[in-house]
């Protein structure tokens, strides 16, 4: 909202060396934002000057100019040199006569864009004759600035050259821009941006509402008689509603005003054109400007009809199925049955109500007389309205957030009162339709304030202040009624109330003082363990990211996801940012390849990526979540629906990598990294947390089926894979060739660790060592000779370890020879060379039978 | 070992001859000196020290001689042996240091070659400004609460006060998740999680919500539609505004610098009534507003950086979520995580924050 500060002074006592800036700090300590101010940032000399000669000089580059000689009075040249001014100009919209205005060398525009004289097309220009758009005026560029056209003749008679033009035109003004929050709706008129400004300083306010304003011959009347319209008597309205959303009826209020005869093609005054463009619109005729400038001064949006389209009275009902409306923006809209609308007396829609006005009833060039509809509609049929037809309009935007329902008469008074003052026009008589329900006085207790803020509020000060905002209170005791005055339909229980004595007071006296606190658990488990997962990885080489969880149908397919995976199943959002990307992910992979696809096209040729973070895991059947009313707790059934509507969320870590794993350089070549790698990271996380993963060979999207682990928990919990990516998915995501990547689920981690770990003592006696060689099929893995070595040996095998690995001619074709170094310490002796030779050969039984090898 | 002397011959005797000890031990010592490897000085030793040495030989006639005489050709020889060892040790010792200081000086590697064997990585600042975050409040007694973000309409929406028809709703730019009326959305605050924890916990509550929450804005320099936020929650008996304040002057003390403290401003959120907007002084003015005669950067020169939203929690929000009112008051308080980044370390660009660039997290290691 803007809040042009000449304006403003009109309905409060400004102090006259206030500035815009001191205004904007007076509203920002009652709660409006400042976002901005404008204007005032304009320096003379800027005067009035008169045409004395203008030459029209054609150029070489097809452009003509004007050299034109301007009398602006004792200023300029006429004191240094004792001529007329001397400006060139491109424009030739004026003509020898013509009043316009002349920034002089040394006075500065809008935008700090200060004027000097200055050499062009031949001549010294000394100075600059302005257009509307260059003195910050709208955005008419079109010609400059001639008085007579924008203020009319009769404004410019007494207008001399040399006349100051920063005032003449208001360009000393300055407009404060407040960001309204949705509870202020009477903020989005000067009014309630006046009334707060008085609030925050303690001038006096004065309500432009407060005017002589005739009451309507209809008042409280509910259902007017329909007919007999003669020129002098009230216009019949018929307010109906056959489907009030909550029991509230749409529309609870509706004044009628007709005035005839005006010219509405006439244009408004300047004084109201200037308002209308610093608060941000456009003037465009008499009868729309009038409406607007009333909504911005009272905040009541105002709709005028153009009568002679209407058959004989006005009112509203809900929409019906299938029906269609043209609003005013040529759009054809099908409406709905919780459309409330304005019909005309023949049941013809007029409006979408508190929304926007239909084109068969709008005000055009032939118009004279009109219709003016101040109504009060109910917020949230306005609210939904607008919404379902993607139509917020000035008018929706006050009606969501409540209109004054007293301030409809005053409103639809003024603009007849300008109508007919300013075109001319015979006003009827008045249709006051007021269906109000009273509104009830909230019990309050004054000591609520000291409970809520913690700082003390005597009695006194709390009724004062709910005074000062506009409340009637009751009551001699603690508990007072509080009746909040009209324009304050946010005020509905003691807290309300509380912020308006506490902002009243100021913020800024609020103490500060740190709440006792409790003992605190610190970190949980899960908490802990999701920091050392990251930390881990990170100590491995890779770099945390963070990508947008959304994905398009088709990576799926691009993964290799088998048509039944599990992972295909996903939520789907309604206004996804992209239509390519709807989906959530299923696994944090999903949006990590792209990442790493980014990093390479930047030119990170190694790069390794991880990130951990939420996937979506939805049910098979996944229900809607109800949606229970606030009064209370929902009862457990319902909160357990709730809860369960949520799709589980498991969290996941992934990580993906390219390039080298070690660089090459003078030190030796590098090394590339590999699927081991993938593996590696997994089992250093799980180390880290203490567990040993159990590694097994997979087959599994997206990765090579001959270069993918299963990673699972001893139990045979699986936790994730890792891998090296299969080529076509690695292709089809416009990756590098044998990149690498994993995922695991964090949660399955958290839950396999947190128990505390058992220590077992350590044996002082020395290790004894023996190796052995075992020839196997190609197909037994080196895990499975491994796991039946240690079972084999028994409890006094401390280490397995494979140090050396052979195919060639030693061994017959498709084996391979794994060569294990065993380490054997008991805890209570020094092992004989033939104990160890005993376990040993227990041992390689053991991987014989399991896996078939044969001891070389 | 030789035995006793039976066949004396004189002739032999000629070794013991002082002259002659006198001239093997100057032979010895000049070999000695002139060694200048430890090859060199073992052929001496085996010249002179060896075996068939002259000294050596002349030991061995020592045993020959009348006793009278063996006094004194032995004092005569041991004198003769002990300077040829003498020099032998002392040269050996100085040939072994040069030996030793030379192959230090041979070892020498440029250790300025940076060899890049397995570079550490990175964390994202994010994570890393967050978890300080919650080390902050968990030093003052706090927990750590987190939620699902794909989450029920009611929790995220109406339960704190934000009714399906209110303008608030609207500017909340909601990612919906289809079918229309599945009842969720992904969450665009932390705060659903402040109304799990109410409705799982009794009071006294004091809980950080950190996490990932969403709104259909668009990519630019200053705004993501995927950023985090930390949101406080405390409800317990007696608490005030003044407590809301007294937590935010601790925290932003503790994550921006001493001295450093808040100012409340009016405004509205739903979910807290009273409400108010939190800024902080600039830390980089101290408030000024002018920083060596040019407008702060950091604050716009308005002295004041806009950090977020609080309040008392919204009457409302604390009986849908079971708590009683009459008993209990509580305050809670939003911040962003990508905001506090950008301002702490001069992050120009959110494009930077989340495009996933492992140059952009290098930047800041390990901790924050």
């Amino acid at each position: 909202m803007h809040a042009p500060v000449s304006w403003l002074r009109e309905l409060a006592d400004v102090p006259a060396d206030a500035t815009g800036a001191d205004v904007a700090a007076a509203l920002v300590r009652v709660g409006l934002e400042e976002e901005g101010l404008h204007g005032g940032d304009v320096r003379g000399p800027l005067v009035v000057g008169r045409v004395l000669e203008a030459t029209d000089e054609p150029q070489r580059n097809g452009k003509v100019i004007r050299w034109c000689s301007v009398d602006v009075g004792q200023n300029g040249q006429m004191l240094t040199e004792g001529r007329h001014q001397e400006i060139v100009c491109g424009a030739h919209n004026f003509a020898v006569g013509d009043l316009v205005v002349c920034v002089l060398p040394g006075g500065v525009l809008p935008g700090g864009f200060e004027i000097g004289a200055r050499k062009t097309y031949g001549h010294l220009s000394n100075g600059m004759i302005c257009s509307a758009r260059e003195l910050g005026l709208g955005d008419d560029h079109e010609g400059i600035i001639v008085l007579q056209e924008l203020l009319g003749g009769q404004a410019t008679v007494d207008l001399k050259p040399g006349d100051d033009a920063i005032a003449l035109l208001g360009l000393g003004d300055e407009v404060v821009e407040v960001n309204v929050t949705p509870d202020r709706g009477y903020c989005l008129s000067l009014r309630g941006i006046a009334r707060e400004y008085a609030l925050s300083t303690g001038v006096a306010f004065r309500d432009p509402a407060d005017l002589s304003v005739r009451t309507g011959e209809g008042t409280r009347v509910a259902e007017p008689p329909v007919g007999a319209q003669s020129p002098v008597r009230p216009y019949a309205v018929h307010l109906r509603d056959q489907a009030p959303l909550a029991g509230r009826a749409g529309c609870d209020r509706y004044i009628a005003r007709v005035v005839r005869g005006v010219d509405v093609g006439a244009a408004s005054p300047a004084w109201m054109q200037k308002r209308l463009t610093q608060v941000g619109m456009r003037p465009i005729s008499l009868a729309v400007d009038v409406t607007n400038y009333v909504m911005m001064l009272l905040g009541q949006p105002l709709h005028a009809f153009d009568l002679d389209t209407l058959s004989g009275s006005v009112g509203t009902r809900r929409a019906r199925p299938g029906e269609r409306l043209t609003t005013l923006d040529g759009v054809e809209r099908r409406l709905d049955p919780e459309d409330l609308l304005v019909v005309d007396g023949s049941d013809t829609p007029l409006a979408v109500a508190g929304v926007m006005g239909g084109a068969s009833s709008e005000v055009s060039a032939s118009t004279t007389n009109l219709l003016i509809e101040a109504a009060h509609f109910d917020p949230v049929s306005v609210a939904r309205s607008a919404r379902r037809h993607r139509l917020s309009t000035e008018a929706s935007r006050r009606f969501e957030r409540g209109v004054d329902p007293d301030v409809t008469a005053a409103a639809a008074q003024l603009a007849v009162d300008l109508l007919v003052g300013l075109g001319g026009g015979t006003a009827d008589g008045v249709t006051d339709v007021d269906h109000r329900v009273p509104r009830e006085p909230v019990d309050f207790d004054t000591q609520l304030p000291t409970r809520y803020v913690g700082l003390e509020y005597p009695r006194d000060e709390v009724v004062t202040t709910l005074r000062a905002i506009g409340c009637e209170v009751g009551g001699d005791g603690r508990v007072v009624s509080v009746l909040p005055p009209s324009w304050r339909p946010d005020l509905l229980d003691g807290p309300d109330l509380v912020e308006e004595v506490a902002r009243v007071r100021g913020y800024d006296q609020i103490p500060s003082a740190v709440p006792p606190g409790l003992a605190g658990a610190g970190l949980t488990h899960g908490q802990r363990v999701r920091r050392l997962v990251a930390t881990t990885l990170a100590q491995q080489g890779l770099v945390e990211v963070l990508t947008y969880p959304f994905v398009g149908p088709e990576l799926f397919d691009r993964l290799g996801y088998p048509a039944d995976d599990p992972r295909r199943r996903t939520v789907r959002l309604g206004n996804p940012l992209s239509e390519e990307a709807p989906l959530m992910r299923t696994s944090v992979l999903d949006t990590l390849v792209e990442a790493l696809r980014r990093n390479v096209a930047r030119g990170t040729r190694d790069c390794a990526l991880y990130e951990l973070g939420l996937v979506v895991a939805p049910r098979e059947e996944q229900p809607a979540a109800p949606v229970p009313g606030i009064d209370d707790r929902p009862d457990d059934e319902t909160l357990r629906l709730v809860l369960h509507a949520v799709p589980p969320q498991p969290r996941h870590v992934a990580f993906a990598a390219t390039g080298d794993a070690e660089a090459g350089g003078p030190w030796g070549a590098a090394r590339p990294v590999d699927a081991a790698d993938a593996v590696a990271w997994a089992r250093g996380v799980a180390r880290a947390l203490g567990l040993d993963l159990v590694v097994s060979a997979a087959d599994r999207a997206p990765w090579h089926p001959g270069r993918c682990a299963r990673l699972a928990l001893a139990d045979g919990t699986t936790v994730g894979h890792a891998g090296e990516l299969h080529p076509k998915v690695t292709a089809a995501l416009e990756l590098p060739a044998r990149t690498v990547a994993g995922e695991l689920d964090v949660d399955v981690l958290v839950a396999a660790t947190g128990s505390p770990v058992h220590a077992r003592p350590l044996s002082t006696y020395p290790p004894a060592h023996t190796d052995v060689a075992l020839v196997v099929p190609e197909e037994v893995p080196a895990a499975a000779v491994e796991a039946a070595l240690r079972e084999g040996a028994g409890g006094s095998l401390e280490s397995v370890v494979l140090f050396d690995l052979y195919r060639g001619d030693q061994v017959p074709a498709a084996h391979r020879s794994l060569a294990y170094r065993l380490t054997f310490r008991a805890d209570d002796r020094t092992m004989t060379t033939d104990e160890v030779s005993a376990l040993r050969d227990r041992a390689v039984a053991a991987a014989a039978r399991a896996t078939g090898a044969v001891q070389r | 070992m030789s035995g006793p002397n039976t066949q004396y011959d004189p002739v032999e005797v000629a070794a013991l001859d002082p002259a002659a000890i006198d001239r093997a031990v100057e032979d010895a010592l000049a070999q000695i000196a002139a060694a200048t490897t430890l090859d060199q000085l073992k052929a001496a030793r085996t010249a002179h020290q060896g075996e068939k040495s002259p000294l050596a030989l002349a030991n061995r006639e020592i045993g020959a001689l009348p006793p009278s005489a063996k006094a004194e050709a032995g004092k005569r020889v041991g004198q003769a042996r002990g300077r040829v060892g003498h020099a032998l040790r002392e040269r050996q010792e100085e040939l072994e240091a040069e030996r030793d200081a030379r192959i230090l000086v041979e070892e020498t590697v440029d250790l300025t070659v940076r060899v890049p064997r397995r570079p550490l990585g990175a964390r994202h600042p994010v994570s890393l400004v967050s978890e300080r975050v919650e080390d902050i409040f968990v030093a003052m007694g706090w927990e750590i609460a987190e939620g699902p973000e794909i989450e029920a309409e009611w929790l995220n929406f109406d339960a704190l006060n934000i009714a399906a028809d209110h303008p608030a709703r609207q500017e909340q730019d909601t990612f919906f998740v289809d079918p229309p009326g599945s009842g969720l959305v992904l969450r665009t605050h932390t705060s659903p999680v402040q109304v799990r924890t109410m409705l799982e916990r009794r009071p006294p509550i004091y809980v950080l919500c950190p996490g990932k929450v969403f709104r259909t804005d668009d990519l630019d320099a200053t705004h993501t539609p995927v950023f985090h936020q930390f949101e406080g929650l405390v409800v317990d008996e007696g608490i005030t505004m003044a407590h809301l304040k007294g937590t935010l002057d601790a925290f932003v003390q503790r994550l921006f610098g001493a001295g450093v403290e808040t100012r409340l401003r009016p405004n509205y959120f739903p979910f807290t009534e009273p409400s108010a907007e939190i800024d902080c002084r600039c830390w980089v003015c101290g408030g000024s507003g002018t920083l060596g005669g040019v407008r702060c950067r950091t604050c716009g020169g308005t002295g004041w950086i806009e950090l977020g939203g609080s309040g008392m929690v919204n009457q409302r929000v604390l009986r849908a979520a079971g708590v009683d009112p009459g008993r209990y008051t509580g305050f809670a308080f939003g911040l962003g995580i990508e905001r506090s980044l950008m301002l702490r370390h001069n992050v120009a660009d959110m494009h930077d924050i989340v495009e996933g660039d492992v140059r952009f997290s290098r930047q800041f290691g390990m901790e924050i």
